[in-house]
């Protein structure tokens, strides 16, 4: 019997993984013309809404003595500007830091409902917002490029290292710019996903194991060791979501940078 | 999931392609604790370029991950 994964407390049967497209493919709740309003649209709604919350219920009465929420709010802004954009961009980060952070914020939550009680969906686990957020990044790499240097010197930037022999040059050039233009909007794309596409199928299992080991009775031994392990698995994604979101405004700072400021 | 040769074709992608990132892996954040390690107040860039060069070797091994799904589909 292949178990409804959206009600895994009613799974009455032995242990079995369910097929994988199962576990992603959520059908859709209601219809609001045309457009079908599946759980992955709310839990993205959700998450803009949990950080314009946040940061509005912060900064909205901003006192220069700052409240709890306020100071903690402001480190996290400090962070991303400061160890991310400032560090890695130079003193030309200050103006991309909003866009930064915005991206930080975003992932990060969206990648929080993976772990939530009752949801436990990553609505980043759906090729389409990764695919969003790596095309934006993409297109501001290369234009801010071509602004800043020119498209000529630009591409001469990326193409060529230097100290490479002349003969060679159309080799590396082809290599480089498949390396830079085409793989890297891919490369964070897929990053995101498969991370998030990983931890909800191994945090999917884990509690199909607990449930069917331990509830259902046969098995206790091999339930209380699942049990044991999932705090640690739900900790590992909790890790996993933040740093994720981490890594992807780290390189989005790092392809801005090497736009802005060419390397050679 | 009926027997094929996708399946093994499938398994062997994603175990063999772990190889290389989990050796990289190591050898960045092996490094990295180095580095601290001798320099102390060189902490915070090498976090910065630790987290960097994690991105960029993980997502080597996700491919590997993705490429299950897809030859799982065909």
């Amino acid at each position: 019997m292949r178990p409804s994964v959206l009600a895994a407390v009613d799974y009455g049967g032995p242990f079995e993984v369910p097929p994988i497209g199962e576990l992603f493919n959520l059908p859709a709740l209601f219809t609001v013309g045309g457009v079908d309003i599946t759980r992955v649209y709310l839990i993205v709604l959700f998450a803009v809404a949990a950080v314009m919350l946040l940061f509005f219920a912060a900064f909205a009465n901003a006192k220069v003595v700052p409240g709890r929420l306020q100071a903690g709010a402001e480190a996290m802004v400090e962070f991303v500007r400061d160890s991310i954009a400032i560090d890695i961009i130079g003193p030309q980060g200050r103006r991309y830091a909003p866009l930064l952070t915005s991206i930080f914020f975003f992932v990060w939550f969206n990648n929080l409902f993976e772990v939530l009680p009752f949801v436990n969906f990553p609505s980043t686990s759906r090729i389409a917002l990764p695919m969003l957020l790596a095309i934006t990044v993409w297109l501001l790499f290369l234009i801010l490029g071509i602004r800043t240097q020119g498209p000529v010197t630009y591409f001469k930037d990326i193409l060529i290292p230097p100290g490479v022999p002349k003969g060679m040059v159309p080799l590396i050039g082809l290599i480089e710019f498949i390396s830079t233009v085409i793989v890297r909007p891919i490369t964070l794309t897929i990053r995101l996903f498969a991370n998030m596409v990983a931890g909800h199928i191994l945090l999917t299992i884990v509690f199909i194991a607990i449930h069917s080991f331990l509830v259902l009775g046969p098995g206790l031994p091999v339930g209380l060791v699942v049990l044991a392990i999932s705090p640690l698995a739900v900790g590992f994604e909790l890790f996993v979501g933040v740093l994720q979101a981490y890594i992807f405004v780290i390189l989005t700072a790092v392809y801005i940078d090497g736009s802005l400021n060419p390397a050679h | 999931m009926e027997g094929s040769l996708n399946i093994i074709g499938a398994a062997l992608a994603f175990g063999l392609g772990a190889i290389g990132p989990g050796i990289g892996l190591g050898i960045l954040i092996g490094s990295a604790i180095e580095s601290t390690a001798r320099q102390p107040e060189a902490a915070g860039p090498v976090r910065t370029l630790m987290f960097i060069g994690i991105g960029v070797v993980e997502a080597l091994a996700l491919f590997g991950f993705v490429l299950v799904f897809i030859l799982q589909g065909a």
